[in-house]
């Protein structure tokens, strides 16, 4: 049993967590950098805790100031959220070396995940397709893995997120300037060089399967499509996964299950695959040990609250759901408005919300922590909210979201909210199933 | 602070569809905690918006500057609010130092903004006279940054 929850996150994610801590009855506190202390959701919170200045390295990052935190407000459990410390390992163990329950998996599985060679290996022991490619540690065995994979490539980061330290390489000759600029980008945002090669699918769907483990058994939720992205991030979410032939989506959603038993997960997870376009083969990407920022569309589709049951899961109970109880109803679909500019390489923009009015109505849900008023401090990422659209079918899920994009009047800074309005209008978006390169090929 | 509950995505989709099945227009509603205004769209688009307001929701003074700067011709200045930075990387040569001189498209230094690094251009020829801003120092957007003779 929870009774005093630590929320280790800020903005949308913390707002989602305690709107179903309290409806279980769980006190919140909620921990907040110098630059939160005003935001909403310390203002929902049952207490919150001032952890540091603005830059997250000194609040939001700072294992020792956040353990100290729920220590010091006799929290019995931490959920971290996504992003900031939520795969880190070091940080699951200060939270149990205090005594404390880490909302997530165990600290086996992190380390195993966060290694994302290490994640690769485990998959292809559950029997699970990957991508031609691997570990690469030396400039000759980079180019011997090339020689393996052939051209396109990419090279990814291995402690590797976010797209950081990843580069396409089309041509031999490239891979060696490539090679570097990946290595200098993953030791600055990871601390560590290593990278690995992966082949590089051309028309590539993005896929993943949401999994809930409680140690013992595992079942899936369903799958997402996150094949919209910039810079390797994604902006637009749907689940399920549009325009693929139900034994594809059932063969993913399988490896998916067959991974999280393999490994004995405990908590939400997102098992991410690749899918080629046009023949439906996927290959395992990578394991999310956390919850997703588009975990509403899952929700929406499911009826199922992800948090709640991770809340549960991590107090031990074991799961009550079992894979027949979950019937998946309809369409979602996610976009992310996010405070940048579109039509200048997606800049960020941060600064005072003058006006936000967002859409309203049946089958639709918007997560944010924004209001007129509200400041989007330049510290964080530059999400300001989640608009989630929910019909009978996609068609009607699609019509639902050009209409209430039509209805977002967001002021003061720029938003996303334009051109998804663009790509929800795109008749290729429309017919769905689009691949990862639809945003660079979509008409301003 | 919980003593009202708040209310949920679901409760305002079944409050907006009472509306929209109604003549009225929009509601407003007031209560020590926040203000919630429910109406049709601007412009005749069909269906409703919801727009929030939340007591005691006000911005940290600190990181809520406001750009206030006469326009020096003579100052960078930062393209975006964030963080200065006059080197690449911690322990690196800064971009440049007092005396350099520099072209429109050279970079004097980075601001980072949501955890994206900006290059700052100088946007005109020029001698660097003055760093005006120390550095890792969180900066507004237009403030001036280093001043060129």
């Amino acid at each position: 049993m929870i009774r005093r929850l630590f929320i280790a996150n800020r903005g949308e994610i913390a707002l989602r967590v305690i709107r179903t801590a309290r409806a279980m009855g769980i006190t919140t506190v909620l921990g907040v950098s110098s630059a939160d202390a005003a935001s909403l959701p310390a203002l929902m919170a049952d207490e919150t805790v001032l952890l540091g200045p603005g830059p997250s390295s000194q609040s939001y990052l700072a294992i020792p100031a956040v353990v100290a935190a729920m220590v010091a407000a006799k929290c019995d459990a931490v959920h971290p959220g996504y992003g900031f410390l939520s795969e880190n390992a070091a940080f699951a163990k200060a939270v149990s070396d205090a005594g404390i329950r880490f909302v997530g998996p165990d600290i086996t599985t992190l380390e195993g995940m966060g290694d994302k060679l290490a994640a690769r290996a485990l998959a292809l022991e559950a029997g699970l397709p990957v991508l031609p490619g691997g570990a690469a540690a030396t400039r000759e065995a980079v180019h011997a893995r090339a020689a393996e994979t052939g051209y396109p490539l990419l090279l990814k980061a291995v402690a590797g997120g976010g797209g950081k330290g990843m580069r396409r390489v089309d041509r031999a000759e490239d891979l060696d300037t490539a090679l570097d600029m990946a290595q200098a980008e993953a030791q600055a945002a990871f601390g560590n060089s290593a990278v690995y090669v992966e082949r590089f699918v051309a028309k590539g769907r993005h896929v993943e399967v949401q999994l809930l483990g409680d140690g013992t058994h595992s079942i899936h939720l369903g799958t997402r499509d996150c094949s919209i992205q910039r810079r390797f991030q994604k902006l637009v979410e749907e689940a399920p996964a549009p325009a693929m032939p139900e034994e594809a989506r059932a063969g993913i959603e399988n490896a998916a299950v067959r991974l999280a038993q393999h490994i004995g997960y405990r908590g939400a997870g997102t098992a991410e695959f690749l899918v080629d376009a046009t023949d439906f083969s996927f290959y395992f990407l990578e394991l999310n040990a956390r919850i997703q920022v588009e975990h509403p569309v899952t929700e929406a589709i499911t009826g199922v609250d992800l948090v709640e049951q991770q809340l549960l899961i991590a107090a031990g109970k074991p799961l009550a759901l079992t894979q027949t109880m979950v019937r998946p109803v309809g369409h979602a679909i996610e976009v992310r408005i996010n405070a940048e500019d579109p039509d200048a390489d997606f800049r960020p923009a941060p600064g005072r919300i003058a006006r936000a009015a967002w859409p309203a109505g049946p089958g639709i849900r918007v997560d944010t922590h924004i209001a007129a008023g509200g400041e989007v401090p330049p510290f964080y990422d530059s999400l300001l909210g989640k608009l989630i659209v929910h019909g009978a079918s996609r068609e009607e899920a699609v019509i639902r979201l050009q209409a209430a994009l039509a209805r977002i009047r967001i002021e003061g800074v720029p938003t996303t909210a334009g051109l998804h309005a663009r790509i929800a209008s795109d008749p290729r978006f429309a017919a769905g199933g689009v691949d990862t390169g639809f945003l660079t090929g979509l008409a301003s | 602070m919980n003593e009202d509950l708040p209310l949920t995505a679901e409760d305002v989709a079944e409050i907006a569809a009472i509306i929209e099945a109604s003549p009225y227009r929009e509601l407003d509603l007031s209560t020590r905690r926040f203000r919630l205004r429910l109406a049709r769209a601007d412009g005749g688009e069909a269906g409703l918006t919801q727009e929030w307001q939340w007591a005691g929701a006000a911005p940290d003074a600190a990181v809520s500057a406001e750009a206030e700067h006469s326009a020096d011709p003579d100052a960078v200045a930062a393209p975006l609010p964030g963080t200065f930075y006059h080197a690449p990387q911690p322990g690196a040569l800064p971009f440049v130092t007092v005396g350099d001189d520099v072209g429109p498209e050279t970079v004097v230094g980075i601001v980072e903004t949501m955890k994206l690094m900006n290059p700052v251009h100088a946007g005109r020829a020029g001698t660097v006279a003055e760093v005006l801003v120390p550095n890792a120092t969180m900066v507004a957007k237009g403030q001036p940054l280093i001043r060129l003779a």
